[in-house]
């Protein structure tokens, strides 16, 4: 990325500059990092009163619910990030070097897939396995029983199923973008040595999609640490994770203290991951972007067309769709 | 082409429909068919039925639709001000002090929403300020929960824009003012529709923060649908659903509409 600072004309300019970050940095103090704070300050404040104390952390991390959920969350988080990134990798693998037709249409399909809410996904999993259902319903009208075999929505499978649903098509965003980089000629080069497809898949493509496949496990990871609505709707009561267990907490028991607890320990784990996916991020662009120029002159357009507006298509294409986390 | 032998590409496809079709493809069918149905105990749903949708016509699900646009409108609004204002600031500012205001527009995505909405309801709850049981509330807590992709595809488009077009605007003598209302702000006009477009989906879409904080008399419609399941009213719910999936690509086909006249400019 070139250097677009524009030059300072001394200290005055910059303190002006600074200041224009005040106005939105005042904003999100007030209605984020004030109330992250009054959470914390809660958290450690006992219900009967008092100074501040850890006696609220001490009863939460013993008590078997919270064990329970941070299990449960942690357990499932893990697992459905495994599922999305195994099932992205083998689908991405197939739209981007077996193409067929209709494949980039299916990878405009997946990106509408984004814009709908996580729970209707949990709703459409009990039109399709519930107890009522396709599955379900198939099975009775062929074998004549009353009840169909599968009854698995309400357990933690059901979550997992909903999650890893829910969060391939994360995964598959920029492994695509990152097959998309890998050249042909290398794959022909390898495929005209000998190298049969697992071979070329193992030693040439997965390398180039290690960084994109890492950060996209990691925000999968951190966004199944989060998930709420598909655990609402699962409905199940034996499946609790910890925003369900903060959920819980503070509207149907009315505890804010033991619910900021928890939240305080969610949030923890959640940015500690976040920060690791930023940090896998950073060096996939940098990565990227060392790569580039040996690519593709990328600085080219800009010297031999500076008057089309070349970079609004840019724009227009990579908005929104670089803007998911 | 990674696969030479036809009979081996034409397994892969098979593989491939195999798990993308009931991963997929399935569940929206599946619910907009439901949506028509008033039962589904065999493989098929049974009665097609309009009685789910001339019911959302008449009840509340109406008020709960309309709840839901002039939310996400207020909060894509508000978050795409604050994300760009933010973003437009940040390039201007040293390595270190971009660093620290990248961290902080985006911190919001590491923090469960369900966390969000208990913070606003701890916070507003108390003096100073005392929001909670209002409609803004809902809105406030959308917006902080969606200006982070605000600042994140601002700050992307601008990393991609050409300087030169600032440069010779200002070397042509353009105040700062003029550059970014006649050059900068054209010049992100696609971004910034798509980016307004994807804050409307989210914030249509949001559940977790709203739940913690929804007010009786401004209940969106995802809480109106998570109603209407759980006291097992599926087929209504699927409806309601439909009604919300239609108006959230409404919304982004027109944004996308938008976008391509932008383009020409």
């Amino acid at each position: 990325m070139p250097d677009r600072t524009t030059p300072d004309t001394g200290p005055r300019r910059t303190r002006t500059t600074a200041l224009w970050a005040l106005p939105p940095v005042a904003a999100l103090a007030l209605v984020f990092l004030y109330p992250l704070a009054l959470v914390v300050r809660q958290s450690l404040t006992p219900e009967s009163g008092g100074g501040p104390s850890t006696t609220p952390y001490t009863t939460v991390l013993a008590a078997t619910s919270f064990q329970d959920a941070l299990t449960n969350t942690v357990l499932i988080a893990a697992g459905a990030t495994l599922g999305a990134l195994l099932l992205g990798l083998l689908l991405s693998l197939v739209i981007a070097f077996v193409p067929f037709p209709g494949g980039r249409a299916l990878a405009r399909f997946i990106d509408i897939f984004l814009a709908f809410p996580s729970f209707l996904i949990t709703l459409a999993l009990l039109f399709l396995y519930g107890t009522v259902g396709i599955a379900n319903g198939l099975w009775t009208d062929l074998t004549g029983a009353t009840h169909g075999p599968l009854d698995f929505l309400h357990t933690p499978w059901g979550v997992l199923l909903a999650e890893v649903t829910y969060f391939t098509p994360f995964v598959m965003r920029p492994l695509l973008a990152a097959f998309a980089q890998v050249e042909t000629a290398q794959l022909e080069v390898a495929g005209s040595l000998g190298a049969r497809p697992g071979r070329i898949v193992r030693t040439v493509i997965l390398p180039e999609a290690l960084p994109s496949l890492a950060a996209g496990g990691a925000l999968v990871l951190v966004m199944c640490l989060n998930e709420f609505g598909i655990v609402l709707f699962t409905g199940a009561k034996n499946v609790v994770t910890l925003p369900m267990l903060v959920y819980t907490k503070a509207i149907l028991d009315g505890d804010y203290t033991g619910a900021c607890v928890v939240a305080v320990i969610n949030i923890a784990l959640s940015a500690a991951l976040y920060a690791l996916y930023r940090t896998v991020m950073a060096r996939t662009a940098g990565t990227a972007t060392r790569r580039r120029p040996a690519r593709q002159p990328a600085a080219a357009h800009h010297t031999t067309a500076p008057n089309t507006p070349a970079p609004a298509p840019a724009l227009a294409t990579g908005g929104a769709d670089r803007a998911r986390p | 082409m990674l696969v030479h032998s036809a009979a081996a590409r034409r397994t892969i496809w098979a593989v491939f429909l195999l798990l993308f079709v009931p991963v997929f493809a399935l569940p929206l069918l599946v619910i907009v068919a439901a949506s028509f149905a008033d039962g589904w105990s065999g493989a098929l749903p049974s009665g097609p039925t309009l009685t789910h949708y001339q019911d959302i016509a008449h009840g509340d699900a109406l008020t709960a639709l309309t709840t839901s646009v002039l939310t996400a409108l207020a909060a894509s609004l508000a978050a795409l001000t604050t994300g760009t204002w933010a973003a437009l600031a940040a390039e201007k500012l040293g390595r270190r002090a971009r660093r620290t205001l990248d961290a902080l527009f985006l911190l919001p995505l590491a923090v469960p929403s369900v966390v969000v909405g208990l913070a606003l309801l701890v916070a507003f709850s108390q003096p100073p300020f005392l929001l909670n049981g209002t409609p803004q509330i809902v809105i406030v807590a959308h917006t902080v929960l969606v200006t982070a992709f605000a600042y994140q595809s601002v700050t992307a488009a601008l990393a991609r824009l050409d300087p030169a077009y600032e440069q010779s605007a200002a070397g042509l003598g353009a105040r700062p003012a003029y550059v970014l209302w006649r050059v900068k702000l054209p010049l992100l006009l696609p971004s910034l529709t798509a980016a307004a477009g994807l804050c409307f989906a989210l914030s249509m879409g949001e559940l977790s923060a709203t739940m913690m904080l929804y007010p009786p008399d401004w209940m969106p419609l995802p809480v109106q649908i998570f109603a209407a399941t759980d006291r097992g009213a599926l087929f209504t719910g699927a409806a309601l659903a439909v009604a919300l999936m239609a108006t959230t690509l409404l919304v982004l086909l027109g944004v996308s509409r938008i976008r391509t006249r932008a383009t020409y400019r």
